[in-house]
């Protein structure tokens, strides 16, 4: 009788740690496919690399969580196969364990490039805690540094290389960075943040191979626009994929990740998905979405605890981001999409503002650099449904903070 | 080697030692004290490592930034005059012992 958890990541660790403080007194077996105390990824790509030297990992949980709660926790163990008629998982040495509810958070992994060369050494990229530190151990050396994608953790690690002192070059196929995330917008201002920082970041160029040295070691990037880089490190953030395979084996359906309901239940209601695997009907955007995120994570691991214990409510929350790019904080709420309206309040000249996304007259996102109180707000009004129309966000001395404040008192 | 004493609503208290240059938060998560989540990691981007730190070690304080003063407002908890981001606030040569309440909520 129990649970079995397949990933130990943020998701996968949430679940457990609210089915115990919800009451759950069945077994909780968690699968951690890595070795060690399961730890917080998003320090990875920031002050770890950082140049004043790199903490020590940070844990999920001590390991006195798994032995006070009676979580069985086994690490560098991976599911191989689910056996939904038995209800069993089997395991990397074999052993088949049955479970009354599954829950799969087995996230996602890095895209890897097919270009020519893409396997050379000095070649990397950015998952876990051994990337960081190999990343950590390289930048100390690197003078020249590419990075292939300018996305969330490409340009992270960009402004990290700067720090480190390192010439950094971006190259990125699409025409503005972080482009699936953001609005043209703020995409624009983070582009000429970070070549005002020295980073060059080339637009619609991509990578098109790899030169070795004599050495075996990277030497060069040529680009889909026949330019040829120098290269000592070179960085690959290219987005992940989910990891959806084993739900697949075992007839489960999936499209970009494992498809699953309201509840998150999947189309077996003995099975749940959560976090970065997990494609879900989004109720904030009306579509399906598969979401890579920490506060992702956490609120599907919470959520998933609650419906093992019987729960029957949809999941709601509002999606939230952050990424921080050297002194750039941008911090996200809701979901914008290329061509919602965006009316700008705040001071983009002294890097403190907010980027409100309007839809069909509502307010559906805001995008925030360095100004927590925005981004704050923003998640109020928009779980809350409460939003400033366009017209009131363009008022002279229009407050977010302010308007939100006014809003929960007296919400229309 | 600093401690940190985190004292719970209920009155319990843990107190542990740590190195140098050891935040709140990490101090809190690293040794499984009640109440601080630090979900973030300690980018003071969730406001989930909130403590109210006893006004004897105010002094020995970093100086509160924009961004944490900012995040501070939305705390589950109330916001007092005694409020930090426990992820902001290390221990070391200024500040070898310390002592905080955890508040009762943090999401």
């Amino acid at each position: 009788m129990g649970v079995i958890i397949i990933g130990g990541g943020q998701a996968g660790i949430q679940a457990a740690d609210s089915l115990r403080s919800g009451g759950y007194t069945g077994s909780i077996t968690i699968l951690a496919e890595e070795e060690g105390l399961p730890y917080q990824r998003p320090p990875l790509s920031k002050d770890y690399l950082a140049p004043a030297g790199r903490p020590a990992a940070l844990p999920l949980r001590p390991a006195t969580f798994y032995t006070d709660n009676d979580i069985d926790l086994r690490t560098g163990v991976s599911a191989r196969d689910i056996d939904r008629d038995n209800k069993t998982v089997t395991i990397s040495d074999g052993t088949a364990i049955p479970y009354d509810h599954l829950v799969l958070a087995t996230g996602s992994r890095n895209r890897k490039l097919t270009c020519p060369g893409a396997e050379t050494t000095g070649i990397h990229s950015l998952k876990t805690l051994q990337d960081a530190e190999e990343l950590h151990a390289a930048l100390a050396q690197a003078r020249d540094v590419i990075v292939i994608g300018a996305g969330f953790i490409g340009l992270e690690f960009a402004a990290a290389a700067r720090a480190h002192g390192c010439s950094v070059t971006v190259l990125e196929f699409a025409p503005r960075p972080m482009a699936r995330a953001l609005t043209p917008v703020m995409s624009e201002w983070f582009t000429d943040a970070h070549r005002r920082n020295g980073i060059e970041l080339r637009l619609d160029e991509g990578i098109s191979h790899f030169d070795a040295g004599p050495d075996g070691r990277v030497c060069a990037a040529h680009s889909t626009t026949n330019r040829r880089y120098p290269a000592d490190l070179i960085v690959v953030g290219v987005g992940v994929m989910p990891n959806d395979e084993i739900a697949a084996r075992a007839g489960l359906e999936t499209n970009n990740g494992i498809v699953v309901d309201q509840s998150l239940r999947t189309s077996d209601p003995r099975i749940l998905a959560i976090g970065d695997c997990a494609n879900y009907p989004n109720p904030h955007t009306r579509t399906r979405t598969r979401l890579e995120s920490v506060q992702n994570a956490a609120a599907h691991g919470r959520h998933a605890a609650q419906v093992v214990l019987g729960a029957t409510d949809h999941y709601e929350e509002t999606p939230w981001f952050w990424s921080t790019q050297g002194t750039l904080r941008l911090q996200m709420a809701g979901m914008s999409r290329a061509d919602d309206s965006a009316t700008l309040i705040g001071d983009p000249a002294a890097a403190k503002f907010s980027v409100l996304c309007h839809r069909e007259g509502q307010l559906v996102a805001v995008e925030s650099v360095n100004a927590a109180a925005d981004h704050m707000a923003a998640r109020k009004l928009l779980s809350a449904g409460l939003g400033p129309s366009p017209e009131e966000a363009q008022a002279p001395g229009f407050s977010l903070k302010a308007h939100t404040q006014q809003a929960l008192l007296n919400p229309a | 080697m600093p401690t940190i004493t985190f004292v719970q609503p209920t009155g319990k208290s843990d107190t542990v030692s740590v190195e140098e240059k050891t935040s709140l938060m990490r101090a809190a998560v690293a040794n499984g004290v009640e109440g601080i989540v630090g979900e973030c990691g300690g980018q003071a981007m969730c406001a989930t490592c909130h403590v109210y730190v006893r006004p004897e070690f105010e002094d020995a304080l970093p100086e509160l930034s924009e961004d944490e003063d900012e995040m501070l407002d939305c705390t589950t908890a109330e916001r007092t005059s005694q409020s930090r981001l426990g992820c902001q606030v290390s221990v070391g040569v200024h500040l070898d012992a310390i002592i905080v309440d955890v508040p009762t909520d943090q999401v």
